[in-house]
């Protein structure tokens, strides 16, 4: 019998044909999945082209997704966007998406059901690790990883060791996802999981929604991490039921697991969070923020543009308006979360409220457009880093929440809580 | 092969934002990457930087963003190779598989300052600090790596992979 695993030893072995894989050792493992955007494609497409070899060679494994500058913010940005749809034509790649039709990469893929259980994904950009949340193992890598994973379907990996977190108890009014991870960063720090794999788990964690286990993956980057993962319960698997186009495989640690270390949280203890400048582990409870008046307030991302997060946000802006010196943009993660956003009337609320509500892209995120901020400007935003310069101006600044403490923020013109509005 | 060059210092947790802000990112250009890099902290960088040059980094080299653009600005510049305490992980494949020489060395990134004139020697994995006299060494890469390192990265080494004959 083969010694006990943890779930990502056991996914990265069924991927390159074994039974058992040790922490440390270095793999080649056969993807599922493997993607790209406007961003890191083009340069991925030039070093594929040195390569020599024509066609990709698993097509259908293969996502790119304009998402980043779009809908292009200028003619650089059209000509990038350009050239992944010419190669997806070209080598006949059917996961391509127009605006109007995708969003957000890591919304977008599980929504589209080409992410499932068991899966081995790589993707170039690093919140690629968000698929974790329904018990696949992906992370990011680069552009010549990608382009090395079109010509052979493989991708190589030294297979990390996991640490565990284990979050017990209740969670807070106001406390979700976004939270839990922003604490676990403010407590390991920004390297705290460096090369490791994060394995989330405990009573809050099984409790949370598709949503918010998606944002603790997404954010396992910013700790360093390898891969976030959650083991597949009946929600993970409510969630694919409808989308999987394959069939997803639950696998779980065995109960002798071996674990780098085990960190354990008190959620009855941990209250919304916010993340100062100039690091996402740089957090604080809510209740020691003290004064921080904000310039704009951003929801969205591929952290938190999900429709349950737009619901929280919608609740707190009900008949009521934004403060007359703050610009909240609200940003749906995709078409589909757009649509619902229309048609369960969150849209109007947001715009009586004063907001603005965009299209499906990273946009603000990574001040590439559509919310830069200028010199001296402060940003409350639910997106996933605050480094300096990252939403626009090297002088200005990024404070990080979860999507209901962003949209009291943008009423009360400084950072605060619900419970203040 | 042996490298030398004057040290530029940077400090812990340099993020790729910084490295190379995303609002440069809508070119593959290696001059233009290179004219921005790290001008969020040095807007002088690419003017100081010299052909042969070492970048010197503290804890977490490169974290943030999986953009390959940052090792690849790093190297148009002119850098010859980035000695940090420890490399986030998509920075750290991302220099092996472009061919930019990486080492981790916590002593050398420590004891070496600003403006230091270093000489490496990458197959020995030593780091000699020329302005003070002192000598350290830097971890070993493992096997495999050393197998894409040797081949120049990892598209010729896919190439020698997928090779048709």
């Amino acid at each position: 019998m083969p010694a006990a695993q943890t779930i990502t030893q056991k996914i990265l072995a069924a991927h390159c044909g074994r039974e058992f894989v040790e922490p440390g050792e270095f793999i080649s493992v056969q993807l599922d999945l493997m993607l790209a955007n406007d961003i890191t494609a083009p340069l991925a497409l030039k070093e594929f082209a040195k390569i020599g070899c024509e066609r990709v060679r698993f097509p259908e494994r293969v996502a790119l997704v304009p998402d980043h500058f779009v809908p292009a913010k200028d003619v650089r940005a059209a000509q990038q966007a350009q050239l992944l749809k010419k190669f997806a034509i070209e080598q006949k790649i059917p996961n391509y998406w127009e605006i109007g039709r995708g969003g957000i990469e890591h919304t977008l893929l599980p929504e589209e059901g080409l992410v499932v259980s068991g899966d081995c994904v790589i993707g170039a950009d690093s919140h690629t690790c968000t698929y974790g949340a329904l018990g696949a193992f992906s992370t990011g890598v680069g552009s010549t990883d990608f382009a090395a994973a079109l010509a052979t379907g493989e991708c190589w990996l030294q297979v990390p060791e996991s640490i565990k977190f284990i979050y017990r108890g209740q969670l807070r009014p106001w406390v979700g996802g976004k939270d839990l991870i922003l604490h676990t960063i403010g407590e390991i720090g920004v390297d705290g999981a460096l090369y490791q794999a994060m394995e989330f788990c405990g009573e809050a964690v099984s409790a949370l929604d598709i949503a918010g286990r998606f944002t603790m993956c997404n954010m396992a980057i910013e700790a360093g991490g390898k891969n976030g993962i959650i083991a597949p319960d009946e929600i993970t698997l409510a969630y694919q039921k409808n989308r999987a186009k394959r069939s997803p495989k639950v696998y779980a640690s065995d109960p002798d697991a071996p674990y780098a270390r085990t960190i354990e949280f008190d959620c009855e203890k941990i209250e919304p969070q916010v993340a100062f400048p100039h690091l996402p582990s740089n957090t604080r409870p809510i209740s020691r923020v003290g004064e921080v008046p904000i310039d704009q307030a951003v929801i969205g991302s591929c952290t938190n543009g999900r429709i349950e997060d737009l619901r929280q946000a919608a609740e707190i802006l009900r008949g009521r308006r934004v403060h007359s010196n703050v610009r909240l943009i609200i940003i749906p993660a995709t078409q589909e979360i757009h649509l619902a956003a229309v048609k369960e009337g969150l849209v109007q609320i947001f715009l009586e409220a004063g907001g603005v509500f965009s299209p499906p892209t990273c946009g603000p995120c990574l001040g590439g457009h559509m919310g830069i901020l200028a010199e001296g400007e402060r940003a409350i935003a639910t997106t996933n880093r605050n480094f300096i310069g990252r939403m626009g101006h090297p002088k200005s600044e990024v404070y990080l929440a979860n999507p209901a403490i962003t949209a009291a923020s943008a009423v009360l013109g400084r950072i605060g809580s619900p419970e203040e509005v | 092969m042996k490298l030398r060059g004057r040290a530029h210092k940077f400090g812990d947790n340099i993020d790729t934002d910084i490295i190379i802000p995303a609002i440069y990112l809508d070119t593959t250009s290696e001059e233009e990457l290179a004219a921005h890099c790290m001008e969020g902290l040095a807007a002088d960088f690419a003017q100081r930087v010299k052909p042969g040059d070492v970048m010197v980094g503290g804890l977490n080299f490169g974290c943030g963003s999986s953009r390959e653009h940052a090792p690849v600005a790093i190297k148009a510049a002119g850098i010859s190779c980035v000695i940090a305490a420890s490399f986030a992980r998509i920075f750290f494949r991302n220099a092996i598989n472009i061919g930019l020489p990486v080492m981790v060395c916590p002593e050398a990134s420590q004891n070496i300052q600003e403006g230091e004139e270093i000489e490496i020697d990458l197959a020995a994995g030593q780091i000699k600090n020329l302005t003070k006299g002192t000598s350290h060494q830097a971890a070993a890469f493992p096997p495999f790596l050393q197998e894409i390192i040797s081949a120049g990265g990892l598209i010729e080494y896919t190439k020698k992979r997928t090779a048709i004959p």
